[in-house]
């Protein structure tokens, strides 16, 4: 028999779990390690090992917990110690030969190392009259990267144990599908998703009320609900971040889902790359089992659920809807016309609900606190936040949720820091390989799904990838193009060719051998493949290259007609030459050069020889007084 | 089901070789042709034979900015002596080059086998494959 027979018990064991975590936390210290595949990567497993060495070693009593992402995927690894009664604090890079004074200082003697220290939190569960901030260190209210955030997707990511549905209990988990099972009818829960506004986070922000509303309306049984979690853009991480960090936050969205349209069974399928990411997720949903939350009669309801994880095998077009299904479905993961949409035909070709995680993890949020509460954050076209992974030449890279509406400004120099070396922003590509990049005169824009698509990129699923002065936008393309034709799953026409043919044009711009011709030419390829396109892969693969054409055009221009790389980038189509003014002859250069192309007296402006630079670049890079600039090729002249 | 069978599969065998695909054609009552073209299609399942490790370089964007995969890659073809897509001869060593691996925060990364590693440097490989080489090559099956 499940443990939670009924409404009544989950209200018991929300409140049983919220009493047992604050009785942990008043009785001994928390220890928190950032425990994504971010923290992870960056050693976070020798450091939790450090410290349940160090405190054994000590014989001290402390509870030392495995979180989600916090977002700040830079600092990692994280490590937050809370004593009772006082605030979480956040110690940032920490190092296993850390762990001994962090456990004496802090744990110990409850003195906060404040060179290591990077913010408070309050802690979680406390009364809020036993929050004392620690003097002298920002809360994370105050943090540069925090303040312009609102959580609702990563609202638990960092903050619990996402491998204990008890912790996510006690964060008013699985109340929303009580709420939604003991008190509202299937087309309440459509209406409460309806009027909150919530628009796709996939990227195509389709209203994900009316999306239900298909579903629970069209003909045929039985009907399936289905996580896109097959996050493949590059640049992207969100949806790994919040499967890692909060699966139960999905399971329970998928729940709803599946109440409000009349399915009994899902699937989440996830790309096979995100192993840790299926582990928890096969975890929790074995523990919401355990506990009665899924399977038959949840919660005394009447209403039964079953939940299946389906991996994929590694093809980015399985992120589209119907070539996920043909995946699901044991195919080849191709595409195939829509009409009839998945909500009419899906699945085996029953109606079926395509959501992406992100949407799925909101879902408990709109339908615990209502409507209301949801479509007052964002903007009136785009309620709500979005979620975006910040990555390339920008400071702070991590994971991010901003209200929608907030400037590409914002998030890029307030959140983000800005770009670093002191180089200048050059452009930010949102959407991934099929969204598009914007230069900086549309760092003003709101980001929201409609100010987006109007400025010539578009919302996507949240990678947002920012490049500096040293990135050429030709190679920058070409970078996508050459991903997103590998990606092509070859059925239709115009994406198979298309981007085929794109791609040696632009292959011959950045060798210097483009023609003006080329670039009516690609224009015309990037009209018929987003007419004739099959789906999305096809139609939005010229995006990045066409919304580079648009807003860097002269650099095309500069590549074709002077065969010149203003960037500094495609090989051959330029060279480096020192600043007489601005060089004061320290010898960094000298030093770095490979081919010894460098020559010059101590103290006094160097010089390149032309004949003998090779172009690699080092002089640039260790040059940090801005004295070796990227000019046109000097042909090499041949010594009579 | 076909593509949970293709991973026990390529679990048992380390790839899909013929006998593998005929056996999963048997007892799904495929035919072989259909096994075939649905492995083919997906990129991580091998139809040629695998290392015990496989070193996945990531030349996605985030770690294509940061100045990661070519350099990795150089590095790794000069020490191993083997081309991306190739084994070493003693059938230990796998080298990939791999589109993004979601790890752009810790760009330059790479994989080996289901491991990430991040912030790659030259020193940092050099002591991944120095580990590597040392670890016992256990024969796999198939």
């Amino acid at each position: 028999m499940p443990e939670l027979k009924n409404v009544a018990d989950l209200a018991r064991l929300h409140a049983t779990t919220q009493q047992a975590r604050e009785a942990r936390r008043t009785a001994c210290p928390t220890i928190y390690v950032g425990t994504g595949t971010c923290g992870l990567a960056a050693g976070a497993g020798e450091v939790a090992q450090a410290i349940r060495q160090e405190l054994s070693a000590r014989q001290i009593e402390a509870e030392v917990l495995g979180v989600g992402c916090i977002g700040m995927c830079v600092k990692e690894p994280l490590v937050d110690i809370q004593l009772p009664g006082r605030p979480r604090v956040t110690y940032a890079n920490v190092k296993p030969d850390m762990i001994p004074r962090l456990i004496e200082e802090h744990l110990m003697n409850g003195q906060i190392i404040p060179k290591w220290a990077m913010g408070q939190l309050p802690a979680d569960g406390a009364p809020p009259e036993t929050q004392v901030g620690e003097p002298g260190l920002p809360s994370y209210a105050e943090l540069p990267f925090y303040r312009k955030q609102v959580r609702i997707a990563l609202k638990n990511c960092g903050m619990i144990n996402p491998e204990s549905i008890d912790e996510y209990i006690a964060a008013d988990g699985y109340q929303a599908l009580g709420k939604a099972l003991s008190g509202m009818s299937p087309d309440e829960v459509v209406d409460e998703m309806k009027e909150s506004g919530l628009r796709g986070r996939g990227g195509a922000g389709f209203l994900t009320g009316i999306k239900w509303e298909f579903c629970r309306r069209a003909r045929g049984t039985p009907k399936y609900v289905i996580c896109n979690a097959d996050e493949g853009d590059p640049g992207a991480f969100m949806d790994r971040s919040v499967l890692e960090g909060d699966p139960h936050s999905v399971i329970e969205g998928m729940t709803i889902a599946a109440y409000a349209i009349g399915a009994q069974e899902g699937y989440i399928y996830c790309r096979a790359e995100y192993p840790l990411a299926i582990a928890r997720l096969k975890k929790a949903i074995a523990q919401a089992h355990v506990h009665g939350l899924l399977g038959e009669n949840i919660l005394g309801s009447g209403f039964s659920f079953e939940l299946h994880i389906k991996e994929g095998a590694g093809a980015f077009v399985c992120g589209e809807e119907t070539a996920l299904i043909a995946s699901i479905e044991g195919k080849r993961g191709e595409p195939r016309p829509r009409p009839p949409f998945p909500a009419v035909s899906g699945l085996w070709g029953k109606p079926s609900n395509v959501n992406n995680v992100k949407s799925y993890g909101m879902t408990p949020q709109i339908i615990l606190n209502g409507a209301d509460w949801f479509s007052r954050i964002g903007t009136s076209g785009s309620p709500g936040t979005a979620v975006f992974a910040l990555t390339g030449k920008i400071k702070n890279t991590g994971l991010i949720e901003v209200p929608m509406g907030i400037t590409l400004r914002e998030i890029i120099y307030d959140v983000g820091g800005g770009t670093p070396r002191n180089k200048h922003f050059k452009a930010v590509q949102t959407g991934g390989p099929l969204g598009g990049c914007l230069p900086a005169s549309a760092l003003d824009t709101p980001v929201d799904f409609d100010s987006l698509t109007e400025a010539d990129a578009t919302m996507g699923s949240g990678g947002m990838i920012v490049v500096d002065q040293d990135t050429c936008m030709v190679e920058f393309a070409k970078y996508f193009l050459t991903f997103a034709s590998a990606e092509s799953c070859g059925k239709c026409v115009p994406c198979r060719i298309g981007g085929q043919r794109m791609l040696e044009t632009l292959t011959c711009i950045s060798e210097g051998r483009g023609t003006p011709e080329d670039l009516d030419g690609i224009e015309y390829i990037s009209r018929n493949m987003k007419e004739g396109s099959l789906c999305a892969l096809g139609q939005l693969t010229p995006g990045p290259v066409m919304s580079s054409l648009r807003f860097f055009r002269q650099e095309y221009e500069a590549h074709i007609q002077d065969e010149f790389c203003p960037a500094g980038v495609c090989k051959g189509l330029f060279s480096y030459e020192i600043i007489e003014a601005n060089c004061p002859g320290c010898g960094l250069c000298l030093k770095a050069c490979p081919d010894g192309a460098i020559s010059g007296e101590k103290k006094k402006p160097h010089v390149i020889d032309h004949l003998k630079c090779i172009q690699c670049g080092e002089c640039y890079r260790v040059c940090n007084l801005g004295a070796i600039e990227v000019i046109p090729l000097k042909k090499k002249e041949i010594p009579a | 089901m076909l593509l949970a069978a293709l991973y026990i599969a390529q679990e048992q065998y380390g790839w899909l070789s013929p006998e593998a695909i005929r056996r999963v054609a048997d007892r799904l009552n495929l035919t072989e042709g259909q096994v075939r073209s649905t492995a083919s299609f997906y990129t991580l399942f091998e139809l040629e034979p695998q290392g015990k490790y496989r070193i996945q370089v990531c030349e996605g964007l985030s770690c294509y900015l940061v100045g990661g995969a070519e350099p990795m890659i150089d590095f790794i073809v000069k020490r191993l002596k083997i081309k991306p897509g190739e084994t070493t001869p003693d059938g230990k060593i796998t080298l990939e080059v791999v589109q993004c691996l979601a790890a752009c925060d810790l760009a330059p990364a790479i994989k080996v086998n289901d491991e990430l590693y991040g912030q790659m440097t030259p020193e940092k490989i050099d002591a991944l494959l120095k580990e590597l080489t040392q670890l016992p090559n256990v024969e796999r099956g198939g």
